[in-house]
């Protein structure tokens, strides 16, 4: 059987295979430790802003980018141009 | 005591159903009372591979709405006695599965039976997370395949977070069931080893099916492998497993096709 194993190492794609899965399955198991991050980020600033301004929840982009040694947070929120009003009139 | 085990894998096409039929025949021929259940809502098939789709009166849903008795949806099995199917809707939508409806199923059948296994529908929505929910223990089928694992993976980790046990604070017993095996490709570097899959998933194992064409005869004519024919090497290995279910320790071994002269003259492959 060792053999055999030895003859057909040059096509095995069954290490291959396990080495994907090893990498791709250690990447996502750290994922799924923090349910949703970028949701909570989303809702939490969501929150913050809309106590000042009115805002379309829509328009409000939270990304996440993860470098090397650096990961950066992307924060877009479009404002209606009107939100100078409704600031004063809040306050 | 009743046991609820969830027969699942993400992945579809794996051999869920097949595993369902097979192991709750098995069980059943070892004088257990079970009940098959099937979730895939709109997309039934245990009563098909249970070779009892002429029979199906009222389904799942019916009983979860209320429309029919939980014992006029439950079919009894021709062959066995004390095995039982209910069968999931062809028509109504997988909304119409409630958490609250299941979870009254389930405890309902707990009195009347000592197995309740759930075939789950492929995917991690809502059949498939309601097929999990009540679980004291899960059989993940597997296919020594990059996609199956990663989506044993997934369904492992819904099971130790998702699931009523889970919340908790307890876990769902697991166990890996690997179908589809051929030892000689395994042998030859061009299939996963049950050694890896075992190794990724940190998950003990219940069985190995090995790759088989009484898989396909025995759902031809409606009929669990295990008891379409009982000598076959799909249907031991799936003895096996429910003999472990049942808590024997039996030796892992990959039942081997019998080959005959001529196969071997044609060089036909044990699959």
């Amino acid at each position: 059987m060792n053999l055999l194993r030895f003859l057909n190492s040059r096509n095995a794609s069954a290490p291959v295979a396990r080495e994907r899965l090893q990498i791709l399955l250690s990447h996502e198991r750290n994922l799924r430790g923090q349910p949703d991050l970028l949701g909570v980020l989303r809702e939490e600033i969501l929150a913050a802003v809309s106590r000042h301004v009115t805002l379309d929840p829509d328009k409000v982009l939270v990304k996440m980018d993860r470098g090397k040694t650096v990961s950066t947070l992307e924060v877009d929120i479009e404002l209606p141009n009107e939100f100078e009003k409704s600031l004063a009139a809040a306050s | 005591m009743a046991k609820v085990l969830v027969v699942t894998s993400g992945k579809g096409g794996v051999g869920k159903t097949t595993t369902t039929a097979a192991l709750g025949a098995a069980l059943a021929q070892s004088g257990q009372k079970v009940v098959v259940v099937d979730f895939d809502v709109g997309l039934r098939n245990l009563d098909l591979v249970m070779g009892a789709e002429r029979r199906v009166v009222f389904d799942l849903i019916n009983v979860v709405q209320g429309v029919a008795k939980l014992s006029q949806a439950l079919i009894r099995d021709k062959r066995l006695d004390n095995l039982w199917l209910l069968p999931a809707s062809q028509t109504r939508d997988k909304d119409a599965l409630t958490d609250e409806g299941i979870g009254g199923i389930i405890a309902d059948l707990r009195t009347r039976f000592d197995w309740i296994l759930c075939d789950s529908p492929a995917g991690i929505e809502r059949g498939a997370t309601l097929a999990m929910r009540y679980a004291d223990e899960a059989i993940i089928v597997t296919n020594p395949e990059v996609s199956s694992v990663r989506d044993s993976d997934r369904i492992i980790g819904m099971l130790d977070s998702k699931t009523v046990k889970a919340e908790k604070g307890e876990q769902v017993k697991k166990h890996i069931l690997i179908t589809r095996y051929d030892s000689a490709r395994a042998a030859r570097g061009e299939m996963l080893t049950i050694e890896d899959i075992l190794e990724i998933l940190a998950t003990p194992l219940l069985g190995i099916i090995p790759e088989s064409q009484d898989v396909l005869r025995a759902s031809n004519v409606g009929t669990p492998v295990t008891l379409n024919n009982a000598a076959s090497a799909p249907a031991r290995a799936y003895t096996d497993a429910s003999r472990r279910l049942m808590g024997e320790v039996i030796a892992m071994v990959v039942p081997a096709e019998r080959k005959g002269l001529m196969d071997r003259l044609l060089g036909r492959r044990a699959a």
